[in-house]
């Protein structure tokens, strides 16, 4: 699916920058007081920002995205991982939009996390890298805007954990963004979601070249518990009728030959994707990352909706029928939350065969959808 | 409802809704289609509210318009609503359309004081008429083939209003309909009235 279906040539070449937001003369202080005094962000725009900067919107990436959202870097054979959605004439049309996707902090894809090296030593963080909330990676996508010269967003945009920030955000500063769609997201993890995150970590954590993830000092890397925890997660992601339609109980060889080797063609797949995860994603960024996942539960405070309650922000939730990673029932927990605090709520629930990976595919109804409620015209339903 | 701006005609029997929804309400509209009666209340009334509309090329069209709208099913998921969280729950043609409308009344009683619901008049004189001649009834306010109709359940104005009272609610106006949709003044409503609207409170 390199190219959307729509036909036009999407962005372009297009390059990552990197900005350091945060100095020892402005560090910055995480939700638990922590401090980091030197952060570097990745990031990527695409299409102009209007005089009125009242244009912009922002994507927020999931787990293992990265700022490189659209378009082909230099070289490239595959386009970035949400091609399909943004482009000239595409749902969110860079026609129209300035669009704005960072590397999230803690991430491994150019901005500052747990491999990045810690000023004070010298040596990487590993885990003296304090715990991140998603308030951490809000406060960070704000310092962006600053730089970027935009302090309202005409939509923030994000698919699962992508999702989650842009909740927090715009829970927390809704004068600052006017439209919010979470795809495929949820508010707060169930026992099964954390179970499965605690798996994954466990896999790196229990890897014998992990050395309390000082690894990187000897020289070495968890990459089978790295491996294993992409492999599983992936399981996740797919529903179990996507696994029957992309692989069935094929053999990867022609025939089935009895053993403990790759025999199922399903089995490679896992492999493929385990393996390939190694060169792009980092062992403690996985850990940090999906940490803040489990922890966060922004409806738990009972004050969560009285700052959208005086500023009004037009969401759009999403979810697909097949994902059981986050269920229609993550999305409906969301509606009833910002519905019952009189927030202008839009919801719906996408047929789609693919699971949880539904979210970053051209399937017509979602992408119709979030074209529509971009461009209608608005104006009155400001409480 | 606009258009790129430009006002378009509400159908002749939302406008009648429409007028009996005091400005500044917070309105549930259960079916609404393609979000033109909250469209026009949100434009023109300073309403808010949310649409409900389980058909996708609705919803769709709702969103179009700037209507927040929420893809549900009336008859097991009215559920998620708070109690009393709207001032006035529409519900247009749709109740002879759920599987039990003695449950989605109840919800809808629950979630706001105040109820407008219409409803096509199976006892209108055409529909006995066709009856007589041997046929399921058929007309401007019923479309339908008895094989291809939404429609799961027939109830002349009597039979309505007698099961409005049996749910505990009081008919605060009652708006009858002529088969073009315009108000029909005058006696004779269970025979004359294709339709009616009502404007429903708790008892």
């Amino acid at each position: 699916m390199s190219r959307s279906l729509s036909g036009s040539e999407g962005v372009g070449v297009v390059s990552t920058s990197v900005e350091r937001l945060f100095t020892p003369a402005r560090p910055l202080v995480l939700a638990n007081g922590e401090v980091l005094t030197e952060v570097d962000v990745a990031f990527e725009t695409y299409g102009t920002l209007n005089a009125a900067r009242d244009n912009a919107v922002y994507i927020c990436h999931a787990l293992t995205g990265d700022a490189h959202v659209a378009g082909y870097h230099e070289g490239a054979t595959s386009p970035g991982w949400w091609d399909n959605l943004i482009g000239p004439g595409r749902p969110v049309d860079t026609d129209t939009w300035f669009v704005v996707c960072s590397n999230l902090l803690g991430g491994c894809q150019g901005t500052t996390g747990p491999s990045s090296t810690n000023p004070a030593t010298g040596r990487a963080y590993g885990l003296d890298f304090p715990l991140l909330d998603m308030a951490d990676f809000v406060t960070v996508h704000r310092a962006l805007g600053e730089h970027l010269g935009v302090k309202r967003w005409h939509a923030a945009i994000g698919g699962s954990l992508g999702g989650m920030q842009v909740l927090d955000w715009s829970l927390r500063f809704p004068e600052e963004i006017e439209l919010a769609v979470l795809v495929a997201s949820s508010s707060r993890l169930t026992a099964q979601n954390i179970a499965f995150s605690a798996v994954g970590r466990q896999a790196i954590m229990r890897d014998t070249s992990f050395h309390s993830g000082r690894f990187a000092d000897e020289g070495t890397s968890p990459d089978t518990g790295l491996a294993i925890a992409r492999m599983m997660a992936h399981i996740t992601y797919l529903s179990e009728e996507a696994f029957n339609e992309k692989f069935g109980r094929k053999s990867q060889h022609g025939q089935i030959a009895r053993g403990f080797g790759i025999d199922f063609a399903v089995e490679s797949y896992l492999n493929h994707q385990g393996e390939t995860f190694l060169s792009r994603f980092d062992p403690l960024s996985y850990l940090y990352l999906t940490r803040v996942m489990d922890y966060f539960d922004p409806f738990a405070d009972v004050d969560a909706l009285d700052a959208v309650r005086r500023h009004p922000v037009n969401y759009l939730v999403m979810s697909f029928d097949t994902d059981w990673r986050f269920s229609t029932e993550h999305s409906r927990r969301i509606v009833r939350a910002l519905e019952s605090s009189e927030t202008p709520v839009t919801f719906r629930e996408i047929e789609s065969p693919w699971g949880h990976d539904s979210f970053l595919l051209e399937i017509p109804a979602y992408h119709d959808t979030i074209r529509a409620f971009l461009e209608c015209p608005r104006g009155v339903v400001d409480a | 409802m606009t258009d790129g701006g430009r006002m378009t005609e509400l159908r002749a029997d939302l406008a009648l809704v429409a007028d009996l929804i005091p400005a500044g309400s917070r309105v549930l509209d259960l079916g609404c289609g393609s979000g033109d009666l909250l469209a026009h209340l949100m434009t023109t009334k300073h309403c808010r509210g949310t649409g409900v509309e389980i058909d996708p090329g609705g919803v769709l069209a709702a969103i179009r318009q700037g209507v927040p709208t929420i893809e549900l099913n009336l008859d097991t998921q009215l559920g998620q609503f708070r109690d009393s969280s709207y001032d006035v729950v529409v519900l247009s043609r749709t109740l002879q359309a759920v599987h039990r409308p003695g449950v989605v009344l109840n919800e809808m009683t629950r979630i706001a004081p105040r109820l407008v619901v219409s409803m096509p008049n199976f006892g209108f004189w055409r529909h006995r008429l066709r009856l007589v001649g041997g046929h399921m009834p058929r007309s401007k306010d019923l479309p339908f083939d008895w094989h291809d109709t939404p429609n799961l359940h027939h109830a002349t104005l009597i039979d309505l209003e007698a099961f409005f009272a049996s749910q505990r609610l009081q008919v605060e106006r009652r708006i009858v309909l002529d088969e073009e949709g315009r108000p029909r003044p005058g006696r004779g409503a269970n025979l004359l009235a294709g339709s009616a609207i009502y404007v429903l409170g708790r008892a």
